[in-house]
Formats: C-alpha cells, structure tokens, sequence
C-alpha cells in the first residue's frame, strides 16, 4: 500500500502525460489541413460534400483546388512538374500516370494497399489498368481508381417518341426509330433529324466533340474509330503503329466521323466540347450528344430536358466494340508535406461503405461492391449503359509523352475533320510520322 | 492639407539662407566652393560614411538595384534559354538526363512546315491588323481632332474597347461569332441578306483568320487613335495659317503638312502594335484555340504548346530565341528608320 502511494504521483504522472500526448495528437490531427486537387465540374461538388464524412472522422480538415476542364492539365502537370507542394491530394487523368509515375510524382502505393488490405481486385478492371497502372497490364499501382467515366450518349426520347417522327422513320429506313445500335444506324438517325423542325423549332441530328486546344476531337474521334478498326499499334509489336494506326479501317473511321461532322451537327461547333455539348442539349439544338457519363446525372434531374425526356445510350459499335475511357484515379503528390493523411484519405475513400455514398451523391464509382450490387443497373437510366461501357472501353496513350501524342492527334484530325485539309489517309499517315518522331525521342522505337 | 508644403516652403528658405551665409563665409562661387558647401550640407554621419567613395561609385550604388533586377528577370532568363536551346531538357522530367544537341533544335525549327505556316499565319494577322488599325485609327483620330459638338463623349466611346481584357474580348467575341445566335453573323445578315447561319466565321478556314484581324482591330484601333490624335494635336495652327496665305488647298496642306507631322506617330504607333501582335496570344487563343485545323494558330499559340503542353523545352527555347532575333532585328531596323524620319 505505502509502495503504491509512493508510485501515486508517477502513475498520475504518467497518466497526465498519457491524456495529454494523446489530445495533442488529436488537436494536431484537427489542425491538418489537406488539399486535393481536381477539374472543376459536377462530380466535384459531389465530393467536397462526401469529403465531410472524412474530416468527421479522422479530424483533417479538407482544402479543394479545382480547376476548369480545359485548363486543367496545364495548371496541373505545372503544379507536378515544378514540384508543387499545393495538392497532397490529386484526381489526375487517366493520360497522365506513365509520367506521373516514371518522373517519381506520384507515390507507389503497393506497400499501403498491402498494409491496408486494398485489393485492386475489388475495383473494375478496366479502371484499374486506365487509372492506377504503369506500366499497363502490370501490378504497379500509382492510384485508386475514384471516377469511372466512359463516353455514352443521351438522346430526346420524347423525340423519338413522336408517332408522325416514327412514322416517318419507319416508313424511309424500315426500322423503328430508336437509339442506334450501329454507326451505320447512327448516321441515320441523325441524317433524320437534322434540319427538322420540332416544336417550332429547327433542330440538328447529333453533338460531337470537336475541340481543337486540349483534347475534345480526340475524345469524339476515338468512339469512331476504334469501333472501326482503328488500333494504336501492332498488338504482337509494341509502338509499331504503320497498317494500325492508319490501317484501311481507321481511315474510313475518320471519313465516317468527318461525314457526321459535316452533315449532322449544328453550325458553329467547330471547337466544342463538353459544356457546349451540355449547351446545345439543354437548349434542345440537338437529338443526340455525345458527353462522359460523369455529366447524365445532371443532366438527367435538369427540368427542361431531363426526367422522361431523356434517354441513354451506349457508344454504337461497327465490326468490333469500342468506346473512349474517360475517368481517373487519386493519387498522393510525392511532394506532399502531408503524406500520412493524405494517404488516409485514400484508405478512408477505397471503403466500400463509402464508394456507395460517392455514387449515390453525384459521384461514379469503380468499385464492384458498387457496380456489381444487383440493384446497381436499375439504380438510374443511364446505370446499364455505363456497365456496358466499361466493358469495352480504350484508352489513349499514357505514355510519358501522352501530351505530344495528344496534341498531334488533336492537330491531324482537326485539320482534316474541321480545317478540310488532305485526306483522312494522309491525316493518320501524318499522324504516324508524328508519334513514331515522339517515341524515336524516348528511345521506344527506331 | 498646407502644412507640408509650408514646411517645404521653409526648408527652401532655410537652405537658401545658408548658400547666402556660405556664399558670404567663403566669398566665391567657383566649383571647389560648390562641393564644399555641398559637403558642408551633408550631415556628418552621412559624410563620413561617404567619404572615400568616388561619384562613379555612387552613381553604381544608385544605378545597381535596377541593374540586378534587369539581370534577374531579363538577362539571366535569356541566358539561361539560350543555353537550353541547345539541350534536349524537358522541364516535365527532371530526372532525366539533359543531352547537348548543339544547333539540332534551331535546324528542327527552322525546317518543320508547321512553325512556316504558324509564321505565315502571324505575318498574316500582323500585316492587316496593322493596315487596318492605322488606316482607321488616323481616319478616326483626325475626325476627333475636329473638335465637333460632343467629340469627347465619343472620344470616351471609341477607347472602351481597348480598355477590356483580352481574355473577356476573346470570349464576348466568340458568342458574337456563333452562326446561330451570335449578333454579328446576325449583323451580316441583316446588311447583305445572305443566311446568318451559313457562315462561321471561326469555323471556316478561309474566315477565321479575318476574324481575329477583326477583333484585334476592333480592340486595338482606339489605341492608335490616340497616338494619332497626339500627333495631330502637335502640330502648330501657325503652319496651318502660313498655308492658308500662300493658298494651299486642303489637300495640299494634308499631304504636305497633317502626313508628314504625324508621320513619326504613326510609326510609332505601328512598332507598338507590330510588337505586340508580334505575341498575340490570350485574345486568339479564347476565340479560335489556333483553329479550325491550324488556321489561326499564331507563333506565340505554337510555342505556348511547344512549351508547356509538349514540354519540348529545349525545342521550344531555339524556337523563342529565334522569334527573339526576328522581333529585336525587326524593331531595331524599324527604330532607325523612326529616327531619320523624326530627324528629317
């Protein structure tokens, strides 16, 4: 008894030292300030709101740095490539992992999925090899997969609804007039639509994407050709891209989508992606668009076109199936001051509990406890067509040089689907030259 | 509000008081006095610590912070280009190695077809931006310079454009070009009767580099204007009035007076513009992302994307230097000739 009294004062002590170690910790935990960086649209509202959840949790407040689409890649491969310290956090696209990841920007996160018990196995595999992957197809993770995104298409169903409209259709095609399972019908359809008047109004067959500066052409041409043939290189020989890239079945791709481009879109969109695409949707120019499935959501509560106005569709296929990948993954900065909460926020994000919410406020989830859940393809209109989706999705190069390969893709297809300049043949032979110059550089092909 | 200047006013006196009792003490006015009585100004502690340094010194110590900044952000910048014109460093991967490529990046330049068509596009929008802004910006400074009823308020009027952002022009100006809604094609239509949509003036090649000439003009006009309007206003009635005597016609006295005045203005005027032009960036960029194709893409735009999108930083150095040259060669010619017309 003596002996304990005499230990009293240290046991006390030590307890103090003990209560006190421990609400500094969470005092500095509360202190924590993180911040992520992503492209400023509507599912990023979504997570600033799912994000509360985290700071509840775990004390760490959460700072955003959102920047708009068509100046994303520069402010943020700048932020990377200067050794920025803004972003701890970034939801960087899928092009950019191979630099990310060869440039040491990003931080190898194998060790913490093994620590943490995240499987990559747990998420689609389509996501996992566009978002987390470099080398592709290798279990080198340098993210967690976070937005799903492909490229799909909305459509006026009260449009097509219209019995004298249907009438018409049939009685010219033979067919009903429904969303096109093939280009071939695609083409159709639009032909149909162009230049009608409905409700008053003159209205034009289809959007698709024909930015010149970042990278919209690119991700419009894409959901034509590779449905047609269109391959980045000889599968059996890597970056030989000669008969592939501009092989018979990629020219008829791009002559295909200059057709469209011609003959079923409204005047003016000779630069625009996605807002103008919402635009011209919205404002009901159009009787289909061509936009990322990350936007139907929005789209889908918006009263003038929305609700039972609108359909969904899956990118229409040709000899083969194809669509563009869109998406991303989050990465942790591997200059960030705040690695370990950083690296929390991931560990608090790959929750299956939490993937739910994400998809259920806005966001779009690669989970499979999320995409595989029964009620998942009934969950909303365009649910089933993204399932489909990203079943048969392709990405872009995600080589460190993606951007010089982006930009002459961006080019030749703008001048020739735009600016009228050659032939598409010449157009995917100048393409060739281009990328087989970007990967003699890197010291990828002779 | 008068209690600096009474102390200003004083501390004149004061000083002038103690020239006249120097002036007095020392009874002579030559060089040597002066310095004296400047030493003799100065506060001790301020002499002492001077004393020893020579005028060129001093004058250094003045002159050297401007001369280190001009060295921190213009000469070492270019250097430093200069240097990384001849490497194959690529500022998006620091840890790779960097490769002396000697003259390789200046060859690639100079002999890659597509920095011939952005130059030939930049010479293009140059040529008649510059041709139109002078043409009307004299017309519509040597309007102004009549001094009409109200010709401030239109003055006012005509400046608002340059007054705006690029980056807001380049936007209003893309809404104002859309074939469907936008109010110039709208404008067109309703003057010549052709389709307002069967047009785009920043989706065709053949219009769109007529559409960027527009807005620059539209923009950039009023600033001509007003160095025109300067240069008007600068030359004396007396020469007017002295030609009315001898009888000059109007014609006359603006070919053989107004012209040649102004002449060194308009120059003037042309060089600012041509420089600037020269690297016409934000305004193009907004309105036509370089397109359709590479219709409108400027040097300035190709080199932005060389840059810092392809991250070709050695390439995209040489290619900096060698519009540097172009530019800095340019203006130096054109500076000479400015000269001897002013020094006619």
């Amino acid at each position: 008894m003596k002996s304990m009294s005499k230990m009293l004062p240290g046991v006390i002590a030590l307890a103090a030292a003990t209560v006190l170690s421990l609400t500094g910790a969470d005092v500095r935990a509360q202190d924590k300030t993180i911040t992520l960086c992503w492209a400023a649209w509507d599912p990023a509202n979504a997570l600033v709101e799912l994000s509360k959840d985290f700071t509840t949790k775990t004390g760490i407040k959460m700072k955003f740095e959102f920047v708009p689409w068509t100046s994303f890649a520069d402010r943020m491969l700048n932020e990377l490539n200067s050794k920025g310290k803004l972003c701890d956090l970034i939801i960087g696209d899928s092009q950019w992992i191979g630099g990310a990841a060869e440039q040491g920007q990003y931080v190898k996160l194998n060790e913490f999925f093994d620590k943490e018990g995240i499987k990559m196995t747990d998420f689609a595999p389509a996501t996992v090899v566009g978002y987390a992957e470099w080398p592709k197809n290798t279990p080198n993770y340098w993210a967690l997969p976070a937005m799903a995104d492909a490229v799909g298409w909305t459509y006026r169903k009260d449009w097509f609804a219209k019995p004298e409209l249907q009438a018409e259709f049939k009685k010219k095609y033979n067919r009903d007039l429904a969303p096109p399972k093939t280009w071939t019908e695609f083409k159709e359809v639009a032909e149909f639509f162009q230049g009608r008047m409905i409700d008053g109004k003159k209205v034009y067959g289809a959007y698709l994407f024909t930015e010149r500066g970042s990278e919209g052409i690119t991700m419009g041409v894409t959901n034509v050709l590779y449905p047609m043939g269109f391959k980045y290189e000889d599968p059996k020989k890597p970056y030989a891209m000669d008969g592939f890239v501009n092989s018979p079945d990629a020219v008829r791709g791009l002559e295909f989508y200059k057709a469209l481009y011609k003959g079923s879109t409204p005047p003016g969109l000779t630069n625009a992606y996605m807002t103008e695409g919402l635009d011209a949707f919205k404002s009901g120019q159009v009787a289909m668009m061509m936009n990322w499935f990350a936007f139907f959501p929005g789209l889908y509560k918006d009263p003038n076109v929305g609700g039972d106005k609108i359909g969904f569709f899956v990118n229409p296929s040709d000899k083969a199936k194809g669509v563009q990948l869109g998406g991303q993954g989050i990465s942790v900065v591997s200059y960030s001051p705040n690695r370990n909460e950083a690296l929390q926020y991931i560990k608090w994000f790959a929750n299956p509990d939490v993937q739910k919410k994400w998809q259920a406020i806005g966001g779009s989830s690669a989970a499979k406890a999320v995409l595989n859940d029964p009620a998942y393809p009934k969950s909303s209109p365009f649910a089933q067509p993204f399932l489909d989706s990203m079943d048969m999705v392709v990405d872009f190069w995600a080589e460190p040089s993606y951007a010089q390969l982006l930009l002459s893709m961006q080019k030749r297809v703008h001048d020739y689907v735009v600016a009228d300049k050659g032939t598409a043949k010449e157009a995917l032979d100048a393409l060739v030259v281009d990328w087989k110059k970007v990967f003699k550089d890197d010291g990828k092909a002779k | 509000m008068h209690w600096w200047s009474t102390g200003r006013r004083s501390s004149r006196t004061t000083a002038r008081r103690s020239d006249g009792q120097a002036q007095a003490k020392h009874g002579m006015s030559t060089p040597a006095a002066l310095v004296a009585r400047a030493a003799q100004a100065t506060p001790a502690g301020v002499a002492s610590r001077m004393r020893g340094l020579s005028d060129r010194a001093i004058a250094w110590l003045f002159v050297a912070p401007t001369m280190l900044l001009l060295l921190a952000i213009n000469i070492f910048p270019l250097i430093w280009t200069i240097k990384l014109s001849f490497t194959n460093y690529r500022a998006n991967r620091p840890n790779a190695a960097v490769v002396d490529v000697g003259i390789d990046n200046y060859v690639s330049v100079l002999t890659d077809p597509d920095i011939w068509l952005a130059m030939q596009a930049t010479a293009h929008f140059l040529f008649w931006t510059i041709l139109l802004q002078v043409l009307i910006g004299f017309a519509l400074a040597y309007l102004i310079d009549r001094k009409f009823r109200g010709h401030g308020f239109w003055t006012t009027m005509i400046l608002i454009p340059m007054m705006l952002s690029p980056a807001v022009v380049g936007n209003f100006w893309a809404f104002l070009y859309q074939p469907q809604t936008g109010l110039f094609n709208y404008a067109v239509s309703f003057l010549s009767g052709i389709p307002a949509s069967s047009f785009e003036m920043i989706g065709s090649v053949k219009l769109a580099p007529w559409a960027i000439i527009i807005v620059d003009t539209w923009m950039w006009t009023p600033y001509v204007m007003l160095i025109c309007l300067a240069g008007l206003r600068s030359i004396p009635d007396y020469i007017y009035e002295a030609a009315e005597v001898d009888r000059a016609s109007k014609w006359r006295q603006f070919w053989s007076i107004t012209l040649p005045m102004v002449l060194p203005f308009i120059m003037l005027a042309v060089l600012f513009r041509g420089i600037e032009n020269f690297k016409m960036f934000d305004m193009v960029n907004l309105l036509t992302s370089g397109g359709p194709g590479s219709a409108t893409e400027l040097a300035s735009i190709t080199l932005k994307r060389e840059a810092f999108e392809k991250w070709r930083t050695g390439y995209s150095s040489a290619f900096a230097i060698i519009l540097f040259v172009a530019v800095f060669g340019l203006a130096n010619i054109y500076v000479k000739a400015l000269n001897h017309v002013k020094n006619r």
